[in-house]
């Protein structure tokens, strides 16, 4: 019983992709699936009912972007499925010529945030992707928080014209929160510093300001970036707080709040290797991202 | 209009521009003469035409020049890689006639695949064409591509290999046209200067199997101090050379 619980929480949104995207393969009939040799059983009524745009297209990441722009190129809508590293690092320039720059409508789902895989090593793990996807103009970049989040902004933003990369990741927020895609959202309001909240980090961030006098702007869509909600939540105190690469956002931070005089705390991965195993909770502890953790340096940054 | 003439547009827009890769347009400039005569044709909806790809884009010079030829440009030659034009040293999807932004190897072949797939999914009776070169076949998205194309039937696309033989000196071919047939495509080997055989190979279809046509062609064809030169993979001729090439085309008028 209590495995069975800790399955559920963990992983959830896999599920709700797999549910969101049967919903769409069924209802649009422009949609294919490109499964990088993962979650083949959890469609395998797809491949039997429409199997021309259900595919296991196979380990080779860099000639599946290419073709899912082909397919874009003919109206058919792309989506795309395989674990992070494999999706962005290793297919990075097809994500960038053959979507970004061709500016094509595609989608790019993957598994394995940051160090979700966890015991599994550095091959697996991809705190990178964000940072480096934030390189291609045109790339849109959601980082849902929770399962129903992510259903309504991949149903909301996958035929939008763009390419999309939408990053699953294996815990979640204990609570929805009712998002858009291209905008933030206030969770509260408070005088002594804002702090920016990306995804699958509300949930501890939110425990670790408990009482505290913050303002909470939560982030899902990272690329279009809202910065005019940042603008208008301004504080000199800032507190970015990534569950990738630390710093990611900073320039489109900065972007938005250009001529103004700030400080940022960031808590986020650091830039090394995270040669440890374990478990992610047992990451997070040790890089100071959970609630502990932010406790500290949301602590720092208001007595600075 | 004859192939020397359009050589010699080639060769002054190389010259103007101090761009343009001469050795590359000039091994698939008869390829390309022959795809767009006989394949291309002006549709409103992409998803009525056959569609060509130039994978190895650097020999964009090649391929606006026939685009030029058969009234498909839709701006002057003469804008070739000028700053606000769409004529670049690679082709650019947002020129028409352009199905994809090509430029790093090993990109056209993949994104043909896609729409091949596209062209089945939508059951269309239209080819998808790319064209890739033998430095290309380096690539490993080439080999992956090699792989998805025949594993998924899509004999409604052919991939030509403009084979000059560039590549030799990193990576040698060997054995190519059985390496190929062993992906399960259909190999076949040309004379990709001589019009009635690259015209025959492109008619060809085979009931399952894509068409893979590796054509055997001279680098910088036309231009003796050119052929088979790497030194002229890029790199623009000066005036006295534009003079020397003038003088050996008008001593050989061949026609197209």
């Amino acid at each position: 019983m209590q495995l069975h619980l800790v399955y559920n929480k963990y992983k959830v949104m896999r599920r709700q992709f797999i549910e969101t995207l049967k919903h769409i393969l069924h209802s649009d009939n422009k949609s294919v699936l490109l499964l990088g040799d993962i979650g083949v059983f959890a469609f395998r009524d797809e491949f039997k009912n429409i199997p021309n745009r259900v595919y296991n297209i196979g380990i080779l990441e860099q000639s599946t972007v290419g073709v899912a722009a082909g397919l874009a190129k003919t109206g058919m809508i792309p989506f795309v499925h395989t674990i992070a590293p494999f999706l962005v690092e290793r297919s990075f320039e097809q994500l960038k010529v053959d979507f970004g720059y061709q500016r094509l409508n595609g989608n790019f789902i993957s598994v394995g945030a940051s160090y979700d895989y966890a015991a599994l090593g550095c091959t697996h793990h991809c705190p990178g992707d964000v940072n480096a996807l934030l390189g291609i103009p045109n790339m849109q970049i959601v980082t849902p928080g929770t399962s129903k989040e992510f259903e309504g902004l991949l149903k909301s933003a996958y035929n939008n014209g763009c390419p999309t990369y939408f990053r699953l990741s294996e815990t979640e927020n204990n609570t929805d929160v009712d998002v858009k895609f291209g905008k933030g959202t206030v969770v509260r309001t408070g005088k002594k510093s804002t702090i920016v909240c990306y995804g699958n980090m509300l949930q501890a961030t939110l425990d670790a300001c408990n009482a505290k006098d913050v303002t909470i702007l939560y982030y899902t869509t990272i690329e279009p970036f809202d910065g005019q909600l940042l603008l208008e939540h301004f504080n000199n105190k800032l507190i970015v707080i990534e569950p990738f690469y630390s710093g990611s956002t900073n320039f489109l931070i900065n972007r938005a709040l250009e001529g103004k005089e700030y400080s940022i705390f960031n808590a986020g991965v650091p830039r090394q290797f995270l040669t440890n195993y374990g478990t992610k909770q047992e990451h997070d502890s040790f890089l100071g991202l959970d609630f502990k953790g932010l406790e500290n340096t949301i602590n720092r940054c208001l007595t600075y | 209009m004859n192939r020397n003439s359009l050589i010699k547009r080639m060769v002054y827009l190389s010259y103007v521009s101090k761009e343009g890769h001469l050795g590359s347009s000039l091994s698939i400039l008869d390829i390309l003469y022959v795809l767009y005569k006989n394949f291309i044709f002006n549709k409103e909806d992409k998803n009525e035409c056959n569609r060509f790809i130039l994978s190895k884009g650097h020999a964009s010079l090649a391929l606006y020049t026939i685009l030029n030829e058969f009234n498909f440009l839709s701006e002057d030659i003469n804008n070739f890689c000028k700053f606000n034009s769409l004529l670049g040293g690679h082709p650019c999807d947002k020129l028409p006639f352009v199905e994809a932004s090509t430029g790093s190897l090993g990109h056209g072949l993949p994104i043909a695949i896609g729409i091949a797939l596209g062209y089945k999914i939508l059951n269309k009776n239209e080819r998808v064409f790319v064209l890739i070169g033998d430095g290309e076949m380096n690539e490993g998205s080439i080999w992956e591509s090699l792989l998805l194309a025949a594993h998924h039937n899509l004999n409604n696309l052919t991939c030509i290999m403009d084979y000059n033989h560039s590549g030799d000196r990193a990576l040698k071919l060997d054995n190519v046209c059985q390496k190929i047939s062993s992906f399960n495509w259909n190999c076949m080997e040309i004379n990709g200067h001589d019009h009635d055989i690259i015209l025959n190979s492109l008619n060809h279809v085979d009931t399952h199997r894509p068409i893979f046509i590796i054509a055997n062609t001279i680098k910088g064809k036309g231009i003796s101090f050119m052929e088979n030169n790497p030194e002229w993979h890029h790199k623009a001729p000066d005036l006295d050379q534009i003079q020397a090439i003038h003088r050996e085309l008008d001593a050989t008028a061949s026609g197209l």
